[in-house]
């Protein structure tokens, strides 16, 4: 007894559907005679049998979809009994053994287990707010750190503060080298100076100070912050961010002010519209964030938020520095340590204070014309410090 | 409540190509088919069976095997006022036209600054599992995919089989759709008033919030078991069915990556120079610091496909293969 | 003229021997139709019931070290090569026993011994290579000869032009045997070529070209031992055009919508065992016994090649990503 079942006739059949019986029950069957017809996608196709002896009864009723294998009708050879009325099981198609094959090429993502592995994201979140890494349990693939291994509160859509505040130098340090190293390999700089005549403003800053205390004392560091965030109202592409292959200037002056920590380091959070604060606000500002910066109390909107950055140099300094921008930023106004030099002034040589204003800026949004008249925007500016 | 369901039509991947098909010569006189055996033969993969008679040998174009003549003959074609759409019969196939389609159909427009555009889809089978061995088993759309001035269309589901292709024939460029060989028996239901679909978007075919898991065409179905095998283990993938292989949706990419965190890139294509290795580059790029692990991938082994059933399905994506994947970004 | 190299010596041994090999394939291939039915054999299979003269009458011309490339219809050819019966139907299996390892499956039937370099899926594929082995030949001096095997539909193709023209340029040592069915696949001659006569196309490469009747085993192995001589003897590339008729589908998978039933019935006597069989019965030159010895000696061995790929073993999946590339030789 053998049984006559669906033919796979290709690769791409599943199933066919028993249109037409060509041989009926009691009919011989020898080897190669057609006995049936199969509707399938590519049209009706006869089949053949395999087998010789006589058809028995169809076990699928005209007009039924089966899949390839099923078994269609018996054929019983010659001599054997009918068979008994209970259909065989249904066996499924012979293929190799294939259970679940192991994949050839071993997916691995779990890193080789040297050192500590932190990932993007936490590194990320964990410079925003701050944090130190020390004593996270990680739980991600080789027991890396990953986000959700940092506090919860650290994770929030919009975090204010971190809750407890204290900047990891190591850390810092990597972020410094990782964003300094971005902005040098993406960041076609180029660089301008020029050197600013300081003697009206330090004359005019003496007079002003002359009555205040010292904490309520304007520095030269809170003028030449003006100077720059105002000088940018003329020149927006000066001020914002280049990200995806597009600049994106932006309307508020977030000032990133570069500030050196004891025991190395550095951070440049924002004084936030600082081209709206008056000399006094603005110079509260910026002793709050140095105050800050030196507690490790800074926010992390403020790391994020500078449209540009003001690095100065200060009184211990040298003449100028060139500055590497902090991407996505796309330019950073340098100021040297301002000296006594002989100059030039209505044909005679007279001793001024000098200072060098340097501009770093990304080339792919500004050029250098653009470059030098915003130094010279600034210099005017500083010329007329009541105005600031 | 009074509201009317649309009526809903069982039919079968094939079914729904062969309907767009018969839209889009309906629909516009000078749109016409292809290609080797579509005609009398009715197509190696029958979608073509029944269109001779419907609409006769001039617009159902029985072609000799010369694949570079008649798909060169469908690019001149579309530069001179037809809508031709040509069907190669496998991918392997179409390396015999690659010269047409890179070097003219792709090109033509750039050379010509702009006044020769070449408004001509071009539809082939692609991918393994019928154990057609190594000169008919190759996923190769990702090597299209590497090719400025293409479109490159993968359906993955009945809907954008049945509306991609009217969709490809609004876009006045080059469009290539790639119909992987084990999809055309698929069943479903669609909208019987189904129609064009939009292309150039991704879709999330699944939501989750762990992992990411990115594919497109053969590999989606897998994809979906094994984002079902996953959610019993507690773990919630996202799968994103691509559906356009060029230009890539990356904001859909990267919006889900950033929230998951995490993305396996299931591919048939080989791994090495893939378009998998195409969406992770993309995602380094764009949200390595959105990642809590290193972005993996699925892809068939680096070999010809072998002939025997057990080493074929060893060659490529499995379900398992990418649940592990996805396992092995969670650290389990 | 008599040179025994030339023309088909019609001893009994030799036209039982004809009809053997012609047997051989005939069996094997009704078998394998079966066990594709039974999915032992996957993927796509295309049988070569009906064309059996060409494989048998070219293979008589040629040497064992003599170059052989043929198509995905390419059964046949192996065993008129002399591939065993039961490494190729180990292939069909896609058993590692197999001539191919069991990677290649029905379309890709490769086998060093006995130099038969595939088994091509890629309509066309073969014939630049074949015109590569028979310039390796020529540049090494050797006196050997190509035999390349391709439909009629390859025709149409770019590399069949591209090969004829550089095969006769270079006065290459190939036999191009074109087995014209009628039917590339679904498409038939008229609907798919200009000029139907296809043996015209070599000629307007100024190559010697002849049609025979590809259903008449001797007339294709005189036709080839012609050529064949010729091309040893330095006269360059050669085409015989073998009109023929396959009786099955193009493909196990074929509704044949494109040509009718009555059309296949009709040429079913002219099968080339039908009319060689009927040649030799009339003209009493094998006995009835003879034709029984046969059928009883070939069904023993194709339930052998049967049992052979039964008993053959998978290859491990731990071996997937092998035969990719060679090491370089230190």
């Amino acid at each position: 007894m053998g049984e006559f079942v669906m033919p796979s006739l290709g690769a791409d059949m599943d199933a066919g559907t028993l249109t037409e019986w060509l041989k009926h029950p009691g009919d011989a069957i020898k080897r190669g005679d057609v006995i049936a017809v199969v509707e399938t996608q590519k049209g009706a196709i006869e089949i053949e049998a395999f087998e010789e002896g006589v058809l028995d009864r169809p076990l699928v009723e005209l007009g039924t979809k089966v899949p390839v294998g099923t078994p269609l009708a018996f054929i019983r050879t010659a001599g054997a009994p009918a068979p008994s009325p209970v259909p065989s099981e249904i066996k499924l198609p012979e293929t190799p053994a294939t259970k679940p094959v192991a994949p050839p090429i071993a997916v691995s993502v779990a890193p080789p287990a040297i050192g500590r592995r932190v990932s993007p994201a936490a590194r990320k979140i964990a410079a925003e707010h701050g944090l130190s890494l020390e004593g996270l349990k990680g739980t991600g693939p080789g027991g890396a750190i990953i986000s959700t291994d940092l506090p919860q509160a650290a994770r929030a859509a919009e975090p204010r503060a971190a809750k407890k505040p204290g900047i990891d130098l190591g850390e810092m340090r990597k972020a410094i080298a990782a964003a300094m190293a971005r902005s040098k390999r993406e960041i076609p700089h180029y660089y301008l100076s020029h050197p600013i005549d300081l003697t009206t403003a330090q004359q005019w800053l003496a007079d002003i100070n002359a009555g205040r205390e010292p904490p309520e004392r304007i520095l030269l560091a809170a003028l030449l912050s003006k100077a720059v965030a105002l000088a940018l109202h003329a020149f927006p592409e000066m001020n914002g961010f280049y990200q995806d292959g597009a600049f994106r200037p932006s309307r508020p002056i977030h000032l990133g002010t570069a500030i050196a920590i004891r025991g190395g380091g550095l951070v440049a959070p924002a004084i936030r519209d600082a081209d709206t604060l008056t000399l006094d606000g603005l110079m509260a500002a910026l002793r709050d964030l140095v105050a800050r910066t030196r507690a490790g109390r800074l926010r992390s909107s403020e790391l994020f938020d500078p449209t540009i950055t003001v690095s100065s140099l200060g009184e211990r300094g040298v003449e100028r520095l060139y500055g590497v921008i902090y991407p996505p930023q796309v330019a950073i106004i340098g100021f040297g340590t301002p000296a006594p030099l002989p100059r030039v002034v209505d044909g005679k040589v007279e001793p001024r204070l000098m200072m060098t204003a340097t501009l770093a800026a990304d080339h792919r949004v500004s050029d250098g014309h653009r470059g030098a008249l915003f130094l010279l925007e600034i210099e005017r500016r500083l010329q007329q410090p009541d105005t600031l | 409540m009074n509201e009317i369901a649309p009526a809903r039509i069982k039919t079968t991947y094939r079914e729904a190509v062969r309907a767009a098909i018969r839209d889009a010569l309906t629909a516009d006189p000078k749109a016409f088919l292809m290609g080797e055996d579509v005609g009398h033969y009715g197509g190696c993969y029958a979608v073509s069976k029944g269109l001779l008679a419907e609409f006769g040998p001039e617009r159902i174009r029985d072609t000799p095997l010369s694949e570079s003549a008649f798909v060169g003959a469908g690019i001149g074609a579309a530069l001179n006022g037809m809508r031709p759409i040509v069907e190669v019969m496998t991918v392997n196939f179409s390396l015999l036209a690659l010269d047409q389609i890179l070097n003219n159909a792709a090109t033509l427009l750039h050379m010509s600054g702009g006044q020769f555009n070449v408004p001509l889809v071009i539809r082939m089978a692609t991918g393994a599992g019928r154990q057609l061995a190594a000169q008919h088993s190759h996923s190769l759309e990702g090597w299209y995919a590497h090719i400025p001035g293409l479109k490159v269309l993968a359906p993955a589901t009945i809907e954008d089989a049945r509306g991609m292709l009217l969709g490809a024939l609004k876009d006045p460029n080059p469009v290539l759709i790639f119909e992987h060989v084990m999809l055309y028996n698929m069943e479903g239901e669609i909208a019987a008033d189904a129609g064009a679909v939009e292309t150039g978007k991704a879709a999330i075919r699944r939501p989750g919030r762990d992992v990411t898991l990115i594919t497109y065409g053969g590999s989606l179905a897998k994809a979906m078991a094994a984002a079902e095998t996953l959610a019993k283990e507690r773990i919630e993938a996202e799968v994103i069915d691509l559906r356009t292989l060029r230009p890539l949706d990356t904001a859909t990419i990267i919006g889900s990556v950033a929230r998951t965190r995490r993305a396996v890139v299931v591919d048939e294509g080989w791994k090495t120079g893939s378009l998998a290795a195409e969406v992770t580059a993309t995602i380094m790029e764009q949200a390595f610091w959105e990642l809590d692990a290193p972005v993996a991938r699925v892809c068939s082994a680096e070999v010809p496909i072998p002939y025997p059933r057990h080493l074929e399905q060893a060659a490529l994506p499995q379900p398992e293969s990418i649940a592990a994947a996805a396992r092995a970004t969670l650290g389990r | 003229m008599t040179d025994p190299a030339i023309k088909p010596h019609l001893t009994r041994e030799h036209v039982a021997e004809l009809l053997r090999q012609m047997v051989r394939i005939r069996r094997f291939e009704e078998k394998c139709v079966e066990l594709y039915q039974r999915e032992k054999i996957r993927g796509f299979l295309h049988v070569y019931i009906g064309e059996e003269a060409i494989a048998v009458g070219i293979m008589q011309a040629l040497a064992p070290a003599d170059t052989v490339i043929a198509t995905y219809r390419e059964h046949g050819h192996a065993i008129a090569r002399g591939v065993p019966m039961t490494t190729l139907m180990a292939e069909m299996y896609g058993k590692q026993e197999g001539c191919s390892r069991g990677r290649g499956g029905s379309m890709h039937v490769f086998d060093a011994k006995t130099r038969f370099y595939g088994g091509n899926a890629i309509v066309g594929g073969g014939l630049p290579l074949a015109v590569g082995t028979a310039l390796a030949d020529a540049m090494q001096k050797r006196p050997s000869v190509t035999a390349c095997f391709f439909g009629e539909g390859a025709a149409a193709e770019g590399e069949f032009h591209e090969s004829m023209n550089l095969a006769a340029l270079w006065k290459l040592p190939v036999l191009f045997v074109c087995e014209n069915n009628l039917y590339a696949m679904g498409t038939a001659l008229a609907l798919s070529e200009s000029e139907t006569d296809i043996h015209h196309k070599a000629e307007s490469y100024r190559m010697p070209a002849e049609v025979v009747d590809g259903m008449d085993v001797v007339a294709v192995e005189a036709a080839a031992r012609k050529a064949v001589v010729a091309i040893r003897a330095g006269a360059g590339p050669h085409f015989v055009e073998c009109r023929t008729y396959r009786f099955r589908g193009h493909s196990m998978f074929d509704s044949e919508l494109y040509r009718d039933k009555a059309e296949v019935e009709r040429w079913k006597p002219h099968g080339p065992i039908e009319r060689f069989g009927a040649w030799l019965r009339q003209n009493d030159i094998l006995h009835e016994a003879a034709f029984q010895a046969i059928e009883t000696e070939v069904a023993a061995e194709v339930e052998a090649a049967v049992a052979f790929a039964e008993a053959g073993t998978w290859e491990p999946v731990a071996d997937l990503t092998k035969h990719v590339t060679l090491e370089p030789e230190s």
